[in-house]
This record gives C-alpha cells, sequence and structure tokens, in this order.
C-alpha cells in the first residue's frame, strides 16, 4: 500500500494505461510542459513523447473533435479540460459527435474517448469556473457519466474509463485533488456503471457524488452520535444511473436524500428523483428529499458561495426531518 | 451581367492522363450526376424524406480529388455528402438504401442523407453542422501522424480529405484546424467547394476576404485556387497536395471554384440567384468538358462515353429496386449502436 494523492492517483491511472496500450494518448490545455493544470499529467510528455502528451491550443471545440475523429480511427484518446466548464466551447463536438455518432453512422465507428478534468464548485473561483456540466450532458445519448470522489475511485475508475469502447465524461473534483488514500501496489480497475455503498444503514437513503460524499460523510458522524443509522451511496455513474444498487436500497430504507453539487434545476438530482418516482414511488414512505445548489450563478463572495451549495448542517437537518416524518 | 471571379486558368499541357483513368473520372462523374437526378425524382415521389442536399454541378470536385487519392486514405464529407460517399467506394445500392431510410443503407437506416458512413470505405462520415466534420477529419489525420511518428509505424502514410463549403470557411472550427494541421504538419487536404452561396447568404456578403484559398498564407500552409468545373485542374492540384502530405510535408487548402445546378436543398425555392448567373456556370458543366476534352485527345471515344452513361444508368435504377426491396430497420432494434457494445 502506498499513500497517494488524489491528483496522482489520477496520474497513475493515465500513465498505466498509456504503457499498456500505445493507442492511448493525452491532449488539451497545458497537459504537456506544464503537467496539467493540476498536475494530473506532470511530466508524462518526458516519458512518452509530445505527441502522446498533446499540448493543444485554446480551441475546445476543435481539439475535441479532432480527438473524436482520432477515436474513429483507432486512437483512444484522453482529453483534459483545463476545467470542465471550458468545454461549453465543445458542446457541439461532444454531443453531436462524440455522443450521436456511433448511433447515426448504423454502429460504423467506436469512439473510445475519455474527457476530464476539474469540476465543481471550488473556492472563490466565480461563476465560469464553478460549473456542473454533468447537469448539461446528461440528456446526450450515447456518453457515459462518472463521477470519481477518492483517490481509490478515481484511479480504478479512470483505468476503467480509458479501456471502455464509448465516450466517457469523467468528472473530477477542483477541491477534492489532495485527498490522500492508501492504495494497491496491484494494478486494479473499477466498474464504471456501479454506484459504490459507503456506509450501509437502515433509516434513509442518502445519494450522493462527488464533493458532496465528503459533506454527507461529516453529517453522518454526527447523526451516528445521535442514533441514527443512514445508508450512503455514492452514485459513481452519473448516466447511466446504477438503479440495482439505488433500488435495493430504497427497498430497505423507503426514504431518500438526494445531497448534489448541481443546480436544483434539470440537475442530476432532478433526474435522480424523476426516474425514482417512475421506478420506485411504492416504496417511498415519503417525498425524495433534495439538497441542491441553488439556481444561480456561483457568487464570487465566500459567504455567499457557502449558501449556494449545501452545507453538512442541512444534510444533519434534513435527515431528522425525514425520520420525523416532517417533510 | 454578373461580375464573376475570374477562374484561373489550367493548361492541360502537362495533364498525364491514361484512357483508363479518364473512363475512371468520367464514371464517377456521370455516376455523382445520374445519382443525384435519381434522388430529385425519388424525393419528389416521396420514397426519401428530410432535407436532401444535391451535388449536381460540383462533380469535379468530390472525382478530380477523390480519384486522386489511394482506396485507405480517409474521406471526410458535410450535409451534401452522396456524392463523397460514392467516389469513396459506398455502392450505390447503400447509399440509395439509406437515403430510403431502409435496414440495408451504409448507416442502417439510422443516418439518413446528412449522415452516409462507412468505415470499410474510410468515408468518416457526413456531417449535417456547417464545419464540424473539419476537426473530425483533422483527428483522422492526426492518427496517420502518430501512428507514423509517435510510434514508429512507416506504412501509416494515408492521407485525409475534407470537404466542406465557403460558408464553413467563416467558421472558427476552420481556422482553429487550419492552425493545427500547419503546427503540426498533418497530412491532409482541405478541400473548400466554393459554390458562391451558403443557402441565401452570398460568399461576398459574408467574407470580408472572399478568395479563401488566401486564409492558407496566414498559417504557412500551401493554398492554391482552382477551377472547380474543370475535373483535370482538381485533379491535378490534389495530386499535388495528396503528394505533399504524404511525403509528411503538411496539409494544404485547396479552393475549387464551383456551382450548384440546383437549390441548397430540395427544400430551397431557389429565389435568389440570377439566371445570369446560372447560366454562367451552366455552360461550364463539368461532364460535359471532360467528356470534349477526352474524345480531343483521343482518350475515349462517343460509343465509350455513352456506354458508360447507360451503364451507371442501370446501376442506378438496381440501386433504387435494391433500396424498395430492402427491410425497414427492425423495431425491436431501436436502440441498437447507441453504445459501443452494439455490433
Amino acid at each position: 500500500m502506498a499513500e497517494t494523492l488524489l491528483y496522482n492517483a489520477l496520474r497513475e491511472a493515465i500513465d498505466e494505461e498509456m504503457a499498456r496500450d500505445s493507442n492511448v494518448f493525452v491532449l488539451g490545455e497545458d497537459v504537456g510542459h506544464y503537467g496539467g493544470s493540476y498536475k494530473v499529467t506532470k511530466d508524462l510528455y518526458k516519458k512518452y513523447g509530445e505527441f502522446r502528451v498533446l499540448d493543444t491550443p485554446i480551441a475546445e471545440n476543435s481539439f475535441t473533435g479532432m480527438a473524436v475523429g482520432a477515436a474513429m480511427t483507432g486512437l483512444r484518446p484522453i482529453i483534459e479540460g483545463m476545467n470542465m466548464g471550458f468545454l461549453l466551447l465543445a458542446f457541439n463536438q461532444i454531443a453531436n459527435n462524440a455522443g450521436m455518432l456511433r448511433y447515426t453512422s448504423g454502429g460504423n465507428f467506436k469512439i473510445p474517448l475519455v474527457i476530464r478534468g476539474p469540476g465543481g464548485v471550488g473556492r472563490q473561483l466565480g461563476a465560469e469556473h464553478s460549473q456542473r456540466l454533468e447537469a448539461y450532458f446528461q440528456g446526450v445519448p450515447g456518453l457515459k457519466m462518472v463521477a470519481c470522489s477518492t483517490p481509490y475511485n478515481a484511479k480504478g475508475l479512470l483505468k476503467a474509463a480509458i479501456r471502455d469502447d464509448n465516450p466517457v465524461l469523467f468528472f473530477e473534483h477542483v477541491l477534492l485533488y489532495n485527498l490522500k488514500q492508501d492504495l494497491p501496489e496491484t494494478d486494479y480497475v473499477l466498474p464504471i456503471d456501479r454506484a459504490e455503498v459507503v456506509r450501509e444503514g437502515a433509516d434513509v437513503t442518502i445519494l450522493t457524488y462527488s464533493r458532496m460524499r465528503h459533506h454527507v460523510t461529516q453529517a453522518v458522524k454526527v447523526l451516528e452520535k445521535e442514533g441514527y443509522d443512514p445508508e450512503v451511496i455514492d452514485l459513481i455513474s452519473l448516466k447511466p444511473l446504477d438503479f440495482e444498487t439505488i433500488g435495493a436500497s430504497i427497498r430497505k430504507t423507503h426514504r431518500v436524500i438526494i445531497v448534489e453539487e448541481c443546480m436544483r434545476s434539470g440537475g442530476i438530482g432532478a433526474e435522480l428523483t424523476a426516474s425514482i418516482n417512475d421506478r420506485l414511488f411504492d416504496e417511498l414512505d415519503g417525498p425524495v428529499v433534495r439538497l441542491a445548489s441553488q439556481d444561480i450563478p456561483t457568487p464570487y463572495n465566500g459567504a455567499l458561495e457557502n449558501l449556494t451549495i449545501v452545507q453538512p448542517p442541512q444534510i444533519v437537518d434534513a435527515v431528522k426531518k425525514v425520520m420525523a416524518n416532517q417533510v | 451581367m454578373v461580375q464573376e471571379r475570374v477562374l484561373p486558368s489550367f493548361s492541360t499541357a502537362q495533364t498525364r492522363l491514361t484512357h483508363d483513368e479518364g473512363l475512371t473520372v468520367y464514371e464517377d462523374m456521370v455516376l455523382g450526376r445520374q445519382f443525384e437526378d435519381k434522388c430529385a425524382e425519388m424525393y419528389y415521389r416521396g420514397k426519401m424524406f428530410g432535407f436532401v442536399h444535391l451535388y449536381n454541378g460540383q462533380e469535379a470536385v468530390s472525382s478530380g480529388v477523390i480519384k486522386a487519392m489511394r482506396s485507405d486514405d480517409y474521406v471526410c464529407s458535410t450535409y451534401r455528402d452522396h456524392v463523397h460517399a460514392l467516389s469513396s467506394g459506398v455502392p450505390a445500392r447503400q447509399v440509395m438504401a439509406e437515403l430510403f431510410g431502409k435496414a440495408t443503407g451504409c448507416s442502417k437506416g439510422r443516418g439518413g442523407s446528412m449522415h452516409l458512413f462507412s468505415a470499410e470505405h474510410n468515408l468518416l462520415g457526413g456531417y449535417a453542422f456547417v464545419s464540424e466534420g473539419i476537426p473530425v477529419a483533422t483527428g483522422a489525420a492526426f492518427q496517420s501522424k502518430y501512428r507514423r511518428d509517435a510510434l514508429g509505424d512507416e506504412s501509416a502514410d494515408q492521407v485525409t480529405a475534407c470537404f466542406f463549403g465557403d460558408g464553413a470557411s467563416n467558421n472558427g472550427q476552420f481556422f482553429e484546424c487550419l492552425n493545427m494541421a500547419a503546427l503540426w504538419k498533418l497530412p491532409i487536404l482541405y478541400v473548400v467547394e466554393n459554390n458562391k452561396w451558403a443557402i441565401g447568404m452570398a460568399h461576398d456578403r459574408a467574407t470580408s476576404q472572399p478568395e479563401i484559398y488566401k486564409k492558407a498564407s496566414v498559417f504557412g500552409m500551401a493554398g492554391v485556387e482552382v477551377d472547380g468545373m474543370d475535373v483535370l485542374a482538381v485533379r491535378a492540384a490534389a495530386q499535388e497536395a495528396v503528394a505533399r502530405a504524404r511525403a509528411g510535408e503538411g496539409p494544404t487548402l485547396i479552393e475549387a471554384l464551383t456551382y450548384r445546378f440546383r437549390g441548397h436543398s430540395l427544400a430551397d425555392p431557389d429565389e435568389l440567384r440570377s439566371k445570369a448567373e446560372k447560366d454562367f456556370w451552366f455552360a461550364r458543366d463539368p461532364i460535359k468538358r471532360l467528356a470534349n476534352y477526352l474524345i480531343e485527345q483521343n482518350l475515349a471515344t462517343q460509343d465509350e462515353l455513352t456506354e458508360i452513361d447507360k451503364r451507371i444508368q442501370s446501376l442506378i435504377e438496381d440501386a433504387v429496386t435494391f433500396a424498395l426491396d430492402s427491410p425497414e430497420p427492425d423495431p425491436s432494434e431501436l436502440y441498437r449502436y447507441v453504445f459501443a457494445e452494439d455490433e
């Protein structure tokens, strides 16, 4: 076991997959000489050369489309979005070509492509750098979406995403890169389509992902002392949602709280709520409770920013209210 | 009389065209023309639907470029893609069946007129949004370069031809990709089919510098203009550009001055283009021009050309019959091909 920071876990994943398969390459802004905006690709160009760790001009839509073309012709590109928000500029290539092209081509081409990078709300980065693109991309057919949350799952999930023959949007969180964890020395991959049961419990199912998993964990520590027994599930796969794991939990607890960093309108939680109501309505003892970010551009001011996203005390309150049948 | 841009002159004195090559190019152009005429007929008879953009008049560009390439080279097209697909070797049956929405179509009835694909023929696709194919084509060229330079595969010398129109040349993806292709010396031909009109937007009204080929120079890239109604001129420009790309010397921007003989699509009332302008270009029909050349140079007889016309006519009839007789896609396979696991 070796204690590893999350950004280094991601780097190890890329390094190992590039060593394993010469068709794997990285491209994006400042991934080469600079080592990536969060050092996920630090010094890889020295090992693999400047073509396999390709510094691109600032032309998101075009280098994303270029990766699609490279994937169609047999390579396995990993795009780093310097900040995932910048990939709004690549929306057309991600939606029309990465997402839909296999279908529109009647199966002529595969698009084995990973698009990864820092997303979520950081610390006072302002609205444009604090986006949650998973909300916008969830409606695009053909895409898979994964959110990592720990060094262990970051490494295993990224390796699996690189090996997947489909386009995968892989969300990291800007505030989780320095998490530390002991990782196995041996090669491992984790399934990108399965949720992770973080804590088993009987009272209520808390569905969360990415950084909010850690907010939930903080809240659970408080709740445990007061005798509550929540089950915590990290969704991991944001598209498709793992309803096997989600369903098994809800059939046990009959209560659901969603904790997310997405904006409330049209976010992952909105889709999750609708799907739970579609599939599991009869299992519910009460309405699905949604804790989400405010429907506003993320403000710069620190206090206002904290009011915008969900905080651990709100999760504690929500669990207590749900258990008291007050929702 | 409309003021037309002066078409670049091309001397056939240097043209080396064998009898077989001449007939191959002629046949390809006739195939393109007759296929599109049949599409118009089938569209009005209710056999194909949606937006259908025909290529009539521009045949010299597709045939001149693609027939100067190898079968393992790549071709990337736009929404006006039927003829690029045919020149690439996709059988007329498969293209027609796709337009009819049939399971036997080259995109299994999922794509339609603007989304023709064939991995087998290295056709990277028709792309329905203007300019979005340019980055994809650039990626295919990058892949060849990657295999040759990063992986040391000397056999990876495939060239990509990327077709698009004058309208696309004002989009950011055009400039961004020219920059990257020149920067990395990618083996690609950017072929602008300047037919003067982006639906109803005249090129001169949209473009501060209408001579598109000149835009290559700011990227340090070779840029040439050719008479896009003269297949021999297009072929000569393409051969030079392919050789440059194959040798690892980088991309070329080819601006072919051409004209579509029909409206933007079969839904376009085509009210803005003047009769004088159309007459100017109709008089330069590229198929008639090649036929005259072949006969004048004793490279073919009128009988041989007539024989080709007839053969293509029956090939098109066969394609229609095949499309009509082909099955619709199986409704139980509605979800098939969303993910890579669906073969």
